[in-house]
């Protein structure tokens, strides 16, 4: 079953094309994440998938109805975190959490959602007093409170300090645990690495690379650095596979105290991929 | 949830947030009175009516006013920040319709333009000695408030899709609303001073017959022949302003917006 299908899709803005192409399938219970530079046209594509914008070309099927003549039935069954969202500055956070429960046939309860992201002490507080992190979980509340079958995550965690964002990245596997398919944009590629099952990587409005954490952009078949000093003096080999010249060392008895293998790293990967567009 | 539950609940998140924002309860929603009370204690002339007061005049003719800033001024400038701070962008990404939110908006500026009015009534009654009309004229009052309130809100929400940004809203809506006040006999009265172009100009418009309309329910009956046609004219008041009802909707139809429009 596939939650989210693209072929083609399409978006300019007064001429200047911000999206030009894409293709995507993101299946059901997976969790997605896109990556890209500022401007790439992540939140552009996200918001089409969202029924926020409208596309300008090709086919974009999302739990399978189009977003953009989309209704109400289809709207309950999506959950939408905010990346900039100021309002109801005056209303509390529980009084909020309820509000938006009510929009919905079978919500989770108020008081289990601020326990998930952990606001259950600022319940009472206004709005306009929680800080931008803060004011970030409760975006996501108000996201998850309706039981969404697909969440989009529009750069969740922007703002969150370490805690806060570990404990994030708990709820969002508990979610999919659930089954809840997850589509994620990010600028933090641990953030990627940690949550996604697959990742695209979206530069100039087209995706570059797309794969699992660990095999994209042949990241998996890179190879290996191994380095390690003899005498002093630092050793580095470039080798596709470090087993077999590991093994040589070891039987040479070479002192290996300072041995270390490296392979490129995501954002080692992420970086050379949007070097290479650009 | 049905779509007046949902509209139920908008309103009741709308009027917690007004009544919590002080800057609002105060501008949009004392100032009416605060310029009743100084226009009705400054303007102490009297007419050729017995028991009839320039406060009088002020009291009937400021409950435009008063529809005005609540209806026209505050769905908007509400509007145009609730498409700035995330609220229409935030709602339109759950199940709630667009019919919902703005029930919700309506039940808040009925609400408010309720208690503007029984305050300005209230001023009359206790600061100036107005006394209440009798229960044919409430009848009167009755249509031409809701009237005023829905064309009001409706050409608010109409004009909110041109304001870009929400920090100007209230400036840019303001002026509608001082300039017709002028010319429509609400600060100078009687409106037969004006040059007759301009009352045909303000004859246009809804704020004219809302004044006009409740003048003649609080006004003794004679006080008809200092209005433009020597009439009250009820039967035009109802015909003017329900086509700005109607003109209003298709305006809100058509310019009606979740988000701002794409970059």
């Amino acid at each position: 079953m596939t939650a989210i299908e693209v072929r083609g899709l399409r978006k300019a803005y007064r001429g200047r094309e911000v999206v030009s192409g894409i293709d995507l399938d993101v299946a059901r219970g997976e969790v997605f994440a896109l990556l890209g530079p500022n401007g790439a046209g992540k939140t552009t594509t996200t918001e089409i998938l969202e029924g926020h914008r409208r596309r300008d070309g090709g086919e974009v099927r999302v739990l399978g109805a189009d977003p953009g003549t989309a209704g109400s039935d289809w709207r309950a069954r999506i959950g939408i975190v905010l990346q900039d969202a100021d309002d109801a500055a005056d209303l509390t956070v529980g009084e909020m959490v309820k509000h938006v429960a009510g929009f919905y046939a079978g919500p989770r309860a108020p008081a289990e959602v601020l326990a998930l992201v952990g606001l259950t002490d600022r319940k009472d507080s206004r709005i306009r007093t929680l800080s931008g992190g803060q004011r970030r979980r409760l975006d996501v509340a108000l996201g998850i409170v309706g039981r969404p079958e697909l969440l989009f995550l529009d750069e969740p965690t922007t703002g969150f300090d370490p805690e806060a964002r570990r404990n994030f990245w708990d709820l969002i596997r508990a979610l999919a645990g659930e089954g809840t398919t997850i589509l994620l944009t990010t600028h933090y590629l641990e953030e990627a690495e940690a949550l996604a099952d697959r990742l695209a990587v979206l530069a100039g409005g087209e995706i570059v690379a797309q794969g699992t954490p660990a095999a994209l952009g042949g990241r998996a078949s890179a190879g290996a650095k191994v380095s390690w000093r003899v005498d002093g003096v630092l050793r580095t080999e470039q080798v596709p596979d470090p087993t077999p010249l590991i093994r040589e060392l070891v039987e040479a008895k070479t002192d290996l105290s300072t041995l270390t293998v490296t392979r490129p790293t995501l954002e080692d990967t992420y970086l050379a991929l949007i070097g290479a567009h650009r | 949830m049905s779509t007046l539950t949902l509209g139920v609940s908008r309103g009741h998140v709308e009027l917690i947030q007004f009544f919590r924002d002080r800057t609002a309860l105060v501008f949009t929603f004392a100032f009416p009175g605060m310029l009743l009370l100084l226009f009705g204690t400054i303007f102490q002339d009297s007419y050729d009516q017995p028991g009839v007061s320039a406060s009088h005049v002020f009291t009937a003719s400021m409950i435009a006013y008063g529809i005005l800033a609540t209806a026209f001024v505050t769905m908007g400038a509400g509007l145009a920040m609730d498409r700035e701070d995330g609220t229409l962008k935030r709602l339109h990404g759950t199940p709630i319709s667009a019919t919902s939110y703005i029930l919700g908006k309506l039940f808040l500026v009925l609400v408010l333009s309720v208690a503007e009015t029984v305050v300005l009534i209230a001023i009359g009654v206790f600061v100036f000695s107005m006394s209440l009309p009798d229960a044919s004229h409430w009848l009167t009052f009755a249509w031409v408030f809701l009237l005023s309130v829905i064309a009001c809100s409706l050409l608010g929400m109409a004009v909110s899709a041109i304001v870009k940004h929400a920090r100007t809203a209230g400036a840019i809506l303001n002026v509608p609303v001082v300039a017709l006040q002028f010319i429509s006999g609400v600060f100078i009265y009687p409106v037969t001073q004006l040059p007759s172009w301009l009352i045909s100009v303000a004859s246009i418009f809804p704020v004219k017959w809302m004044a006009q309309g409740f003048r003649s329910v609080f006004l003794p009956d004679g006080m008809r022949v200092n209005e433009a046609a020597g009439q009250w004219e009820l039967g035009r008041v109802a015909l003017v302003l329900g086509a700005w009802c109607v003109i209003a909707l298709v305006l809100c139809l058509v310019t009606f917006r979740w988000t701002r429009p794409d970059r």
